[in-house]
């Protein structure tokens, strides 16, 4: 019964509340364990947005977290579906809480907070959107990885240097299509 | 006048008359407004955009209607949207917790922006707002009939 994401405003979650605490669930578990794959996309978000990242935005965007859509994400459509559903404000860079693009849209990375040593949790989580999310690449070691883990990453010598400012720093969500993976400042990285 | 303006005077126009039909609705008595909706018989298929919700809202007032904004206290509001099958889509917001109601008012804001607007003012919008001024008139009339008015000759006091 719930509309798609072709009528504007559609998409969204059918049962708010179950469907985002389903969906903060996968966050949170994809973030406490680096490397972990999950399949997230309940949500139907307007092109060019992915499932997996809409779904993000939905659960963790309200009133009180800037927003920023790096690039192609910009759309008049994407800016009327998420203040409709979730309120939040577009913010440039700077201000942004979370930021939402590819890769190549999000650089440079010093644009974004990195939380400050009184407060490091004042800081950005970038949600990047991937051609392709696969557990091979670069390894990951660090709190939440038993031994360690493969991840395919964008470029992991600049996320490298973001888990050098531990503990300040980004955090990234990696989206594609209906899948996501986490990468939290804390962890190492080390090229494959 | 550049087509620009004329579109942004039309979007106001609009904009406005879309205003006073919302507010019509979310201060409709329930009762009223659903006999009024079941006798206009024609509801359409649609798609919900978002479920009808119950939640509280502020309410401000200002002493006087001029005075420095203060917060009156909140009050129970029932909220949906939903889209027809051509994509029109309509909000309801109302009072208390009448989630037939709300749909009713969502699908009322979405035919008021089809060509069905006419026959639906006709037989909705323009019976609730008599209705609705009649009983303020009632209230007022019986208000206006306990009115004393005072004045003072002389104080007392030298």
């Amino acid at each position: 019964m719930n509309a798609s994401a072709t009528t504007a405003y559609g998409g969204g979650f059918t049962d708010p509340a179950v469907d985002s605490a389903r969906a903060f669930r996968a966050a949170m578990n994809v973030m406490a364990k680096p490397g972990e794959i999950r399949d997230l996309a309940t949500a139907q978000p307007p092109a060019p947005l992915s499932p997996a990242a809409g779904t993000l935005l939905l659960t963790l965007c309200d009133p009180e977290t800037g927003v920023c859509l790096a690039g192609a994400c910009d759309t008049p459509e994407v800016r009327g579906w998420l203040a409709f559903h979730t309120g939040a404000p577009v913010v440039g860079a700077a201000e942004a809480d979370f930021a939402v693009g590819t890769w190549a849209e999000l650089l440079p990375l010093d644009r974004y907070r990195i939380g400050t040593p009184e407060y490091p949790d004042r800081s950005a989580t970038l949600i990047v959107e991937m051609d392709a999310l696969e557990p091979e690449g670069a390894t990951l070691r660090g709190p939440g990885i038993r031994e360690s883990a493969q991840l395919s990453l964008p470029d992991a010598a600049a996320l490298a240097g973001n888990a050098m400012l531990y503990p300040l720093g980004l955090d990234f969500f990696f989206t594609c299509g209906g899948r996501v993976a986490a990468l939290p400042r804390s962890t190492a990285i080390s090229e494959a | 006048m550049t087509t620009q303006e004329k579109n942004a005077a039309a979007d106001d126009a609009g904009s406005q008359a879309r205003r006073g039909w919302m507010s019509l609705l979310a201060k409709a008595p329930e009762d009223r407004l659903m006999a009024l909706w079941a006798a206009y018989g024609d509801s359409p298929a649609f798609d919900w955009l978002r479920q009808p919700e119950t939640g509280a809202v502020m309410v401000r007032g200002r002493m006087g209607g001029t005075g420095a904004p203060f917060n009156l206290g909140e009050m129970t509001v029932t909220r949906c949207s939903l889209a027809l099958a051509d994509g029109t889509v309509g909000h309801g917001y109302v009072q208390g917790r009448g989630r037939e109601r709300a749909q009713a008012a969502a699908l009322i804001d979405a035919l008021m922006q089809t060509a069905a607007a006419g026959a639906l003012r006709q037989a909705v919008l323009d019976p609730l707002a008599e209705a609705m001024a009649e009983a303020r008139e009632a209230r007022a009339a019986k208000a206006a009939a306990t009115k004393v008015d005072f004045f003072t000759l002389v104080r007392g006091e030298d």
